[in-house]
């Protein structure tokens, strides 16, 4: 017999109703995760290409790149990134020089010195990102009453991730005939029960990239929404490659100790 | 392998008798059988250290600190004559400003004196600017003197109080039980007034 | 008799180091005996990996965490953060975490398959009724080291999600409300809560472990059942466990990892849930509260009851305690399975009235479990209730009646028998 012969004759495959067992077991339990997510009043976004996102993911650096301009000319005015730090932004491309360059055109409060009094200083590329507002409430205060999220995490936060804050920014229209909006919201096609605090932000051209890639809201909302899955998983290009190898290791291991096994055994019955 | 053992007590069967069994020829599948033991006990040791090294890792420095293991420090505000303390990996260094007279003074001690002798050439880039961790090499306290009402020791420069250490204009131990200068830490000139400590 | 070897263990062993240990403490003369010489039945499936593949998860669980812990804060302002340390900043904090995170659920999935080889081949029966009940001894720690484990990250789904089941013992009679209050340590879940949550989930593995002891003792005395739930009479019918099984369960451990890393390596958060990346808010419920999917077929249980129980007017028992009667009552049916099921037939590949039954309560089961995952409407809720009323009537009605009624298939005369008949 041949190899794959032999690996056809494995015990769980001769008894037909244990196999079927497992596979509708497994079936039906990825099934359950996976309405878990159904159970929610979310409406599907389009679902997008996204570098990140195949086999081989790396992050497409350059679109991360003004993504991170479109955030910081356009989104932080609201929006904090508490979670990630100026250095962090040498992930993407920028040097050191550049991202301490980045650090140094915010003003970070620090202190106590030795006068007792809190003092402001420079920022350096090993502070975290300057928040908007000081805290939550001040937060609510300048948007009447809606807090805009943290993005750190957004994209994991979220049920369609990147597909959705992609939609959200390009699924700002007029509300459908008869309906009247709550004062002060606008409409969405994505954002769940349809009607959202924050008002449409993209505009055509109003962020100049650096790249002279043009500044269409489809390209904005593109290149944000990278920039966010990478601050949300610094870390993915790592964990791909590191699964690469593991799961090959693993496969050519185990194939060897199926053929181990199989010699061990080979003297019973 | 239980059988071995039981040969091994057997004393009673004479030498001449022969062993039907050949034992000197390993029949080809028995190679191929080690050769298989072998190569998953390879991967396996493979497998075990590819696993350790991420735990053995993590214990090092994580990047938020390894961020904060340079400090740069802009010298523009000290006059001459003035110390300031600044914290670098969670240690306080001394900057000093050094008068001429200090600047002198330190120059001009016999290395013999000395019980860690070093020339103060050694311990400054800038004669002007003495940067040195301030902390006692005896136990670890954090001397005295940077500050104008501190006292400095009958040196000039720095003293403990835990246990009565000395230091000169240029941070070396003089007087009391420390055994070595105050260390100069690694540190570069980025520009005129600025420093990169670490 | 000399006085030297008065008070000292016989060993066989002629190297002179491992002799002085072992006729100290004989652990090299009790491996070999338990696991070198051990016989086991060589009819063993892949069912029987299990065991070893839970042993083995439960390792990387405690490995994993003791290092998460010199990472974690507990206190409610740091709790989220920290952990975002762990996965950003910390050298390969992500991976740990991600292996803790995703190894929780691999626990699970390992135990239910584990469980569900005791349910099929009669592994809970006399005189095995003590391995099963240490067993589910262990899945109940199991179920509390998950639970407190989930609340540690201090995400919107872990705040929320122990509210709702730390006030389910409000509804306990006259003490409900005070032992809430007691197990909270405050007013609601609050930083008391969580500091003795980050204890206690550091401590029970470790209990976890000792049962494991004990549950392998109690294995070793009795023996492996098999599948065809027929004892081993002579040594034709088993193989000692070295090399044998220690070749198959190596390799079942290694297609477990292989399993476990294309979670932890390509989709390590398709198994939780989003708003667990949210911080806690104690002002902002989460749309959906969802344990996680382990959880899920005890969750619909729990939400079955819907309505008090009550006589003239007067209630008996309110729906909430109701629930979390027939919660714990599912565990406790399990528990008393021994003498539930008294079929002198173990295997169910004999049993073939029995082997639809079993199909039922698969169904059953990832009914509930689907059920669970669902928000708490019609028609999940009628489908959550019927599915209820069958798990409980499969081991208390069905199963002490099928004793009965049931026509067993003929069975081998041995485990030889089988294997080479191929039965």
């Amino acid at each position: 017999m041949t190899p794959l012969q032999k690996i056809y004759k494995m015990e769980n495959f001769v008894n037909i109703p244990k196999k079927i067992f497992f596979s509708f077991f497994l079936i039906i339990t990825m099934m359950i995760t996976s309405t878990i997510f159904a159970s929610t009043n979310a409406v599907k976004p389009p679902q997008n290409e996204w570098k990140h996102r195949s086999l081989f993911g790396t992050f497409d650096r350059a679109a991360a790149q003004r993504g991170f301009q479109v955030y910081k000319e356009v989104c932080s005015a609201c929006h904090s990134l508490r979670l990630l730090s100026y250095r962090n932004l040498e992930a993407l491309g920028f040097s050191p020089e550049e991202s301490k360059a980045i650090a140094s055109e915010y003003v970070i409060k620090d202190g106590p010195n030795d006068e007792g009094d809190m003092f402001k200083r420079s920022g350096l590329s090993s502070d975290r990102f300057v928040s908007p507002y000081a805290n939550e409430q001040a937060g609510r205060a300048a948007n009447n009453g809606a807090f805009p999220p943290d993005l750190s995490l957004i994209t994991k936060a979220r049920v369609y991730g990147e597909d959705y804050i992609h939609g959200i920014l390009t699924g700002y229209s007029d509300p459908p005939e008869g309906m009247t909006l709550a004062p002060g919201m606008y409409w969405n096609k994505y954002f769940p029960g349809h009607q959202i605090a924050m008002p449409p932000m993209l505009l055509e051209n109003g962020v100049e990239f650096a790249d002279e890639t043009e500044a269409s809201i489809e390209q904005q909302a593109y290149d944000v929404s990278v920039f966010l899955s990478w601050a949300a998983d610094p870390h993915l290009e790592k964990r791909m490659a590191m699964g690469l190898k593991t799961v090959l290791f693993l496969l050519v291991f185990s194939i060897l100790m199926y053929f181990v096994k199989k010699k061990v055994w080979s003297d019973i019955k | 392998m239980s059988a071995t053992a039981a040969t091994l007590k057997n004393k009673t069967s004479p030498k001449k008798v022969k062993k039907t069994s050949p034992k000197k020829t390993v029949s080809k599948k028995e190679t191929r059988r080690e050769f298989l033991y072998l190569a998953a006990a390879g991967m396996g040791g493979i497998g075990a250290i590819s696993v350790a090294w991420p735990f053995i890792d993590s214990w090092n420095p994580a990047a938020d600190t390894l961020a904060l293991s340079s400090v740069d420090v802009n010298l523009e505000a000290v006059e001459v004559g003035q110390s300031i303390t600044v914290t670098w990996r969670g240690k306080p260094v001394f900057i000093r400003r050094r008068t001429a007279e200090e600047i002198k003074e330190a120059e001009s001690v016999e290395l013999l004196d000395l019980r860690d002798p070093q020339p103060d050439s050694e311990r400054v880039q800038k004669t002007e600017w003495l940067i040195m961790v301030g902390i006692c090499t005896h136990l670890g306290c954090v001397p005295l003197g940077q500050k104008v009402t501190d006292p400095k020791g009958d040196y000039g420069g720095w003293f403990c109080p835990c246990h009565g250490s000395h230091y000169d204009t240029s941070g070396r131990i003089r007087k009391g039980p420390a055994p070595a200068n105050l260390i100069v830490p690694e540190y570069e000139f980025t520009e005129d007034t600025m420093i990169r400590l670490g | 008799m000399s006085k030297k070897s008065v008070g000292l263990a016989k060993s066989n062993y002629k190297n002179p180091v491992i002799k002085w240990v072992d006729q100290r403490l004989p652990i090299f003369t009790m491996l070999d005996k338990e696991y070198g010489q051990f016989p086991t039945p060589k009819n063993f499936n892949y069912l029987w990996n299990f065991g070893p593949i839970l042993v083995v998860t439960l390792l990387i669980m405690i490995i994993t965490g003791v290092f998460l812990a010199m990472f974690y804060t507990s206190d409610i302002g740091y709790a989220f953060e920290s952990v975002e340390r762990i996965m950003r900043d910390v050298n390969y904090g992500w991976l740990i975490r991600y292996i803790h995170m995703n190894g929780a659920s691999m626990f699970f999935i390992a135990v239910y398959l584990h469980m569900a080889r005791g349910l099929y081949y009669g592994s809970y029966k006399q005189p095995r009724e003590l391995l099963w009940m240490t067993g589910i001894i262990i899945l109940l720690l199991m179920m509390a080291t998950a639970f407190m484990g989930y609340v540690l990250p201090w995400g919107q789904m872990s705040f929320w999600g122990a509210t709702v089941i730390t006030n389910l013992f409000s509804s306990i009679p006259l003490f409900g409300e005070t032992i809430v209050t007691w197990m909270w340590g405050g007013f609601s879940v609050n930083n008391a809560t969580l500091n003795r949550f980050f204890a206690l989930h550091y401590l029970l593995p470790f209990v976890i472990f000792a049962v494991v002891f004990l549950h392998v003792v109690a294995l070793h005395i009795t023996g492996s059942n098999n599948p065809t739930g027929i004892e081993i009479q002579d040594e034709r019918d088993s193989v000692p466990f070295h090399p044998y099984y220690t070749a198959k369960d190596l390799f079942g451990i290694l297609v477990f990892l292989l399993f476990f890393s294309i979670f932890i390596f390509y989709v390590p958060d398709y198994l939780g849930h989003p708003d667990n990346y949210t911080p806690a808010n104690p002002l902002v419920t989460p749309a959906h509260i969802v344990p996680e999917w382990y959880f899920l077929p005890f969750y619909a249980i729990l939400r079955a009851v819907t309505a008090n129980i009550s006589f003239f007017g007067v209630t008996l028992m309110d729906a909430k305690l109701g629930g979390v009667l027939l919660m714990f009552g599912s565990i406790f049916v399990l528990f008393i399975l021994p003498w539930l099921d008294t079929s002198p037939i173990r295997s169910t590949k004999y049993r073939p009235l029995y082997k639809f039954f079993f199909l039922f309560l698969i169904i059953d089961l990832l009914t509930l479990g689907y059920v669970g995952g669902q928000p708490a409407e019609q028609p999940y809720i009628l489908i959550g209730q019927i599915a209820t009323a069958y798990y409980f009537s499969h081991f208390l009605v069905i199963l002490p009646l099928l004793v009965k009624f049931e026509k067993t298939s003929p069975m081998p005369k041995s485990i030889h028998d089988a294997v080479t008949k191929n039965i």
